[in-house]
């Protein structure tokens, strides 16, 4: 049994599972990954391991370092697949090691964002990356999505991954943004608070400048276009509420797209630990409701880092320090680890800054065409899933039973976001009231042998046998 | 809400989407409370599985109207009669499924016994280490998910009231009737009929009446698209798997074993010592699927009382309180139990008998 099992190895968790071992917690820090640093302080691959550093990797291997020296016990390229609470504590069922379950009396979430992707016409088709997807290539491989990139979509990331492949060595065809140069200047006095991340998105703006790429703001992808993988796509104007204009469409050139609408908070560990949750458009969508140390309402239960509201990630290592700080006391130790409230209170006002620019607008609904397939796993379209909405289905629930969607190896974590979209647009409904599907386990799906060691048929549990 | 209903029918599950409809095809001003989704319970969520084998031998002749029901259903809830067999894979597995399935067969179910090496070219992708084996022609399963979608549409062509996120928090008895509370809204009917599922102990509760029913968490498993595996529904000889494959791949995988958590509590949720052995038997009798992946699992709440036999009737005490639930196998029957229990508050004759709640219920014994 561990004092503390922390899920996930980005700078908050790793942050959280290094000070309470620090503290003398027996603490086991668990990744899928097979390294710490999580997606922002990603490690690169072998083959890339000398390349020039950067700050995300030099914070990332600094973090690493300190998870390698020893203190903290790890399960890295380990899946956790359930996770339930019994008696005071929490057991969870991992997947990718020896052993098939873990025992913590604290459990920390520390699962981070996920991307948003709303689907437009031709989004499956090979050469469409997301956008936090193409970043995860650039840091662990250096690899680029394609020769021509046209990058699209709104938030920070869109001038991130657009500049990255001009440094790689590719060529942009455009940065089509949703958001306009207006929603930048809105945002700026709370970017304004961290000033070298400042300098940094200059650098980026000049490297665009500096290579002629096109601009489009309050543009968006109509839709991608090409037979058997990306050829290119149709741009147009939106307006305010991101509805889409028909007129003045254009055909842009690219054998890829980078495409998503920013990140949203990966949600499933906590919801299925029972935590309760609630929806806040300026943390990026549902969040575990928590008090401003990361304790859920389950006892035993914390969330720190951007599953618990996107802020990014210099705010990540400050949410984990508090996280940490909370079991100490819960646990009645009086060690504390020193946070820098000023430095912690500008990386929350940036990262609110940049998570406003992501947050879809309602008029965005208008792209998802009726053929649209929606749901990848399933392919259930557009078309199927409004005409469940309007024949009664009202909640994500519902609406998955009826059409499938959602049912597939993803599990809805990208089609759920758009039946809400559609939702809200069809009913007038918000998303607090549309609510959510319910968490079921597997976190991810497991092979069925996987999950357990092999049985001896004589030495399985029967129950009584049902009455005749 | 001031219109008074004949009937108000608290859960939309298919127990009171069928009593529903009888009802309102009987002539009655019939409103459905459902606190969730119509469908949303146990109905929405269950294994699926239509089998004669499994159903208790008293409850035979309502599992077999039943079948007839889910026949005309047809492909609007996926209805599928694959024929099914059950395994025993031990000297004491086989007597059980001998003695079980021959007292069924008395009851009028079609079942017959089959050399497990015949069910080698019929189902070759089972495990070799079969004992005993029981066929029924009639077995088969529907798609619970499409249960909700069915009923909504039948029950608003019925031009059924129904109110969703309805959860009844209170019932007041007035001159007129019943006044039944949600929060801060009202509504009010003549007569009520309970058909809350798990949830039944509460609500009947509510109304002073205190039964002695309790809740199971059964769970449920599906995989992801996999080879063809099986053709027919399979069973085990204690009931504690059940197994079909759908048309697009995947595998439904049940059998009754208990997650955790109550109905007050709002959901159950999946326990990780019942559900490793329930994959474990699974992957025992379809060798091949220790390298198919798990989707997702999930649980349900089921209702039962002592002697595990339905509660179908009036109210103790009460002359226009009704209750239907706590019958097994509840998917399979509900379609035809519930049409007896519409009757049955129309006044009519019955077809076959209901189960008085008020009877002198004995615990039935488990083997
Ligand atoms: C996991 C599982 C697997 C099963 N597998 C099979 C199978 O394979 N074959 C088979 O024949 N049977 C199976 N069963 C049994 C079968 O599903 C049930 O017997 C049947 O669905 C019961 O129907 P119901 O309408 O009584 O209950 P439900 O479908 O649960 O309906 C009751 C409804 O009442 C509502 N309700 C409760 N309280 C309130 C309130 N206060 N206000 C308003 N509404 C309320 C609930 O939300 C619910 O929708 C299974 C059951 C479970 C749980």
């Amino acid at each position: 049994m561990y004092d503390v099992i922390v899920i996930g190895a980005g700078p908050a968790g790793a942050t959280a599972a290094l000070e309470t071992s620090y503290g003398g917690l027996k603490t086991l820090l668990i990744d899928e990954q097979l390294e710490a640093g999580g997606q922002v302080w990603r490690a690169r691959s072998k083959s890339i391991i000398n390349a020039p550093k950067n700050n995300y990797s030099i914070a990332g291997d600094d973090l690493r370092s300190r998870v390698g020296a020893g203190l903290v016990n790890i399960l890295f390229g380990v899946r956790v697949w359930q996770i339930e609470k019994a008696n005071d504590h929490w057991t969870l069922g991992i997947q990718g090691c020896e052993e098939k379950q873990v025992k913590a009396k604290k459990l920390v979430i520390a699962t981070g964002a996920q991307e948003r992707v709303i689907p437009v016409p031709g989004w499956t088709l090979p050469g469409v990356f997301g956008l936090a997807g193409a970043t995860a290539l650039f840091k662990e491989h250096m690899i680029i999505p394609g020769r021509r990139t046209i990058v699209a979509g709104n938030g920070p990331l869109l001038f991130y991954v657009a500049s990255e492949v001009l440094r790689l060595g590719g060529q942009v065809s455009a940065v089509v943004s949703l958001n306009s140069r207006k929603d930048w200047l809105g945002v700026l006095p709370g970017m304004l608070r961290n000033p070298s991340l400042i300098i940094q998105g200059l650098s980026w703006m000049f490297s665009l400048y500096k290579n002629r790429v096109p601009i489009y703001w309050q543009h968006a992808v109509k839709s991608i276009a090409g037979k058997s993988s990306v050829e290119g796509a149709n741009i147009c104007a939106v307006d305010k509420n991101w509805s889409l204009i028909s007129q003045g469409e254009q055909y842009i050139k690219g054998e890829s797209v980078c495409y998503g609408q920013g990140l949203m908070p990966a949600i499933e560990a906590t919801r299925l630990a029972g935590a309760d949750h609630h929806f806040d458009e300026k943390l990026g969508g549902w969040v575990p409701t928590l008090d401003k140390y990361g304790r859920t309402s389950v006892s035993g239960l914390y969330a720190c880092g951007d599953n618990a509201g996107i802020l990014g990630a210099d705010a990540a290592p400050h949410r984990g320090g508090l996280t940490a700080n909370a079991i100490f006391e819960d646990t009645g130790m009086s060690n504390r680890v020193d946070i820098n409230q000023k430095a912690y209170d500008a990386s929350i006002k940036f990262g609110l800054a940049a998570t406003k620019l992501s947050i879809p607008r309602a008029g965005y609904e208008s792209f998802i065409s009726a053929e649209t397939e929606v749901c990848r796993c399933e392919g259930i379209s557009r078309a199927e899933i409004d005409y469940e909405i309007k024949n009664g289905s009202l909640s994500p629930d519902a609406i998955k039973s009826g059409t499938r969607c959602g049912m597939g190896p993803c599990g809805g974590r990208f089609c759920n976001e758009s039946v809400s979209i559609l939702t809200e647009y069809l009913t007038g409904k918000n998303r607090k009231e549309i609510g959510i599907t319910s968490a079921r386990p597997p976190l991810r799906p497991v092979c069925m042998d996987s999950v357990s060691n092999e049985l001896n048929y004589n030495d399985l549990p029967i129950p009584g046998v049902s009455p005749l | 809400m001031t219109c008074t209903f004949d009937i108000a029918v608290i859960g939309g599950g298919i127990m009171g989407c069928g009593a529903a409809l009888q009802l309102a095809g009987g002539g009655m001003n019939t409103v459905i409370l459902e606190q969730g989704d119509i469908g949303g319970g146990a109905s929405g969520v269950n294994a699926g599985t239509l089998s004669m084998q499994i159903k208790r031998v008293k409850l035979m002749p309502y599992a077999i109207k039943g079948h007839a029901e889910w026949e005309s259903m047809g492909s609007s809830v996926g209805f599928k009669k694959t024929g099914g067999y059950t395994l025993a894979f031990n000297d004491r597995e086989a007597e059980l499924l001998n003695e079980r399935m021959n007292m069924k067969r008395e009851a009028g179910a079609n079942i017959t016994f089959i050399e497990p090496s015949k069910l080698e070219n019929i189902e070759p992708h089972l495990t070799k280490k079969i004992v005993a084996a029981s066929y029924c022609p009639d077995d088969g399963f529907a798609n619970s998910s499409l249960t909700g979608q069915y009923y909504r549409n039948r029950i608003e062509e019925a031009g059924i009231h129904f109110f969703e996120r309805y959860k009844v928090t209170g019932i007041r008895s007035t001159s007129e009737g019943y006044e039944i509370n949600s929060g801060g809204e009202t509504i009010s009917a003549r007569r009520i009929l309970l058909a809350c599922g798990g949830w039944m102990k509460t609500i009947a509760a509510m109304l002073g009446a205190d039964l002695p029913i309790r809740a199971r968490v059964n769970t449920v498993s599906v995989t992801e698209r996999a080879p063809k595996f099986i053709n027919s529904v399979i069973g085990h000889a204690t009931g504690l798997l059940t197994m079909k494959q759908k048309d697009n791949g995947t595998l439904l995988i049940g059998g009754g074993w208990q997650g955790k958590g109550k109905p007050e509590d709002g959901r159950g949720n999946v326990s990780i010592d019942s559900l490793i052995p329930n994959l474990q038997l699974a992957q025992f009798v379809v060798p091949e699927l220790s390298k198919i992946r798990i989707i997702r699992s999930w649980t349900g709440f089921e209702s039962n009382v002592p002697d595990f036999y339905p509660l179908a009737g009036k109210l103790p005490n009460n002359d226009n309180v009704f209750i239907l639930g706590c019958v097994r196998g509840g998917y399979t029957i509900g379609p035809y139990i519930s049409k007896l229990m519409g009757d049955y508050i129309l006044d009519k004759e019955l077809e076959l008998p209901l189960f008085d709640p008020s009877r002198k219920m004995e615990e039935g014994k488990l083997i």
